[in-house]
């Protein structure tokens, strides 16, 4: 399914028409060019690469230039592919806009990379209960316990959860409702959370899980 | 940020009344009851403002039939008919929190004089 890239803008909260205040992020998404588009003949698989954001020209290759300025437009921060099943609905140079992909009300996933937490215990990591503070507990209050058995197995099982390097990874959000679009700024408001920092890429897409029905009286509010 | 703020904006009142910790004020507060929406009038002294843009939020304590009752009230929400300031107080701290422990004569508050 075709998802838009943007741009995390920050969190807020909205009154809605009932009055209740939700949770929001702020995403800039899109416009998106179509900058190739990948067909089963030529490529061997149907998709659709888009470019979003801006990079200087210094900080792109010669091969990389070109390719961008057949959609028409150059120096694309990044460029993504979508994997669909009718590519050539689409052409090149071709803007992909919000209001095409979404409406009020739709259920998306958000891609991000989360924020990085560096090294951390296994209290944070995997939510393990450490030990208790008092009752004779010694030298050890957040630590994981035991990792294994006896001699049989007489290793570690691979997976075991442990400290370490935490965040920084790309995560999936799901099932996030839409609560606005606003296609002139090129903007989409979507309840609750997304992983990343403000300021970094996302990817907003239509849910996997929660298929997007669309009502008739669907509306951007 | 700025689009924040913008947003923000957008759904920030500007009727709201300018009030202080320790003003009566008479809340008229929209009540949806089945599918009838009417306004229910909650007055009291307000005891807490809570700053912070669209989240601000205040408190009032009223004391109903002997039980003191707080509510909080998001200050921009669109459920809040008007607010109305029926007096100014006089004190001297941001939070009320010591009204909780007095009734009656003790928790009156000084009339606040504006000054010229």
């Amino acid at each position: 399914m075709l998802g838009l890239i943007g741009k995390k803008l920050g969190m807020t909260q909205r009154f809605e028409a009932g009055g209740t205040f939700v949770p929001v992020t702020v995403i800039e998404a899109g416009p998106c060019t179509v900058v190739q588009v990948r067909t089963r003949d030529r490529d061997g698989y149907d998709a659709l690469q888009i470019g979003f954001g801006q990079r200087r020209e210094k900080n792109l290759t010669k091969a990389v230039r070109g390719h961008m300025a057949k959609a028409g437009r150059a120096n694309f921060a990044t460029l993504l592919e979508f994997r669909l099943t009718e590519p050539s609905e689409y052409q090149v140079g071709q803007d992909v806009k919000l209001d095409a992909l979404f409406r009020v009300g739709d259920s998306v996933d958000v891609t991000g990379t989360s924020k990085g937490k560096g090294f951390q215990g296994v209290m944070k990591r995997h939510h393990f209960s450490g030990h208790k503070a008092t009752h004779g507990t010694h030298e050890s209050f957040r630590g994981p316990g035991s990792v294994g058995c006896r001699s049989y197995p007489g290793r570690i099982f691979k997976g075991k959860r442990m400290d370490g390097h935490m965040g920084q990874a790309r995560r999936t959000t799901q099932n996030l409702a839409v609560v606005e679009v606003r296609p002139d700024e090129n903007l989409i408001l979507i309840r609750g959370a997304v992983p990343g920092a403000t300021g970094d890429q996302v990817l907003v897409h239509p849910s996997v899980k929660r298929k997007t029905v669309r009502r008739p009286a669907a509306q951007g509010a | 940020m700025d689009v924040i703020k913008a947003l923000n904006a957008e759904q920030i009142r500007s009727d709201i009344p300018d009030f202080r910790p320790g003003d009566t004020l008479r809340v008229h507060a929209r009540i949806v009851e089945g599918d009838k929406e009417r306004v229910q009038v909650f007055e009291g002294v307000c005891i807490r403002r809570s700053r912070g843009a669209i989240r601000s939020t205040f408190t009032v304590r009223k004391n109903s039939y002997g039980v003191g009752v707080e509510r909080t009230f998001p200050l921009h929400s669109p459920r809040i008919d008007k607010i109305e300031v029926k007096s100014l107080g006089e004190v001297r701290r941001s939070r009320l929190f010591y009204l909780r422990d007095l009734s009656g004569k003790a928790a009156r508050i000084k009339e606040r004089k504006i000054k010229v």
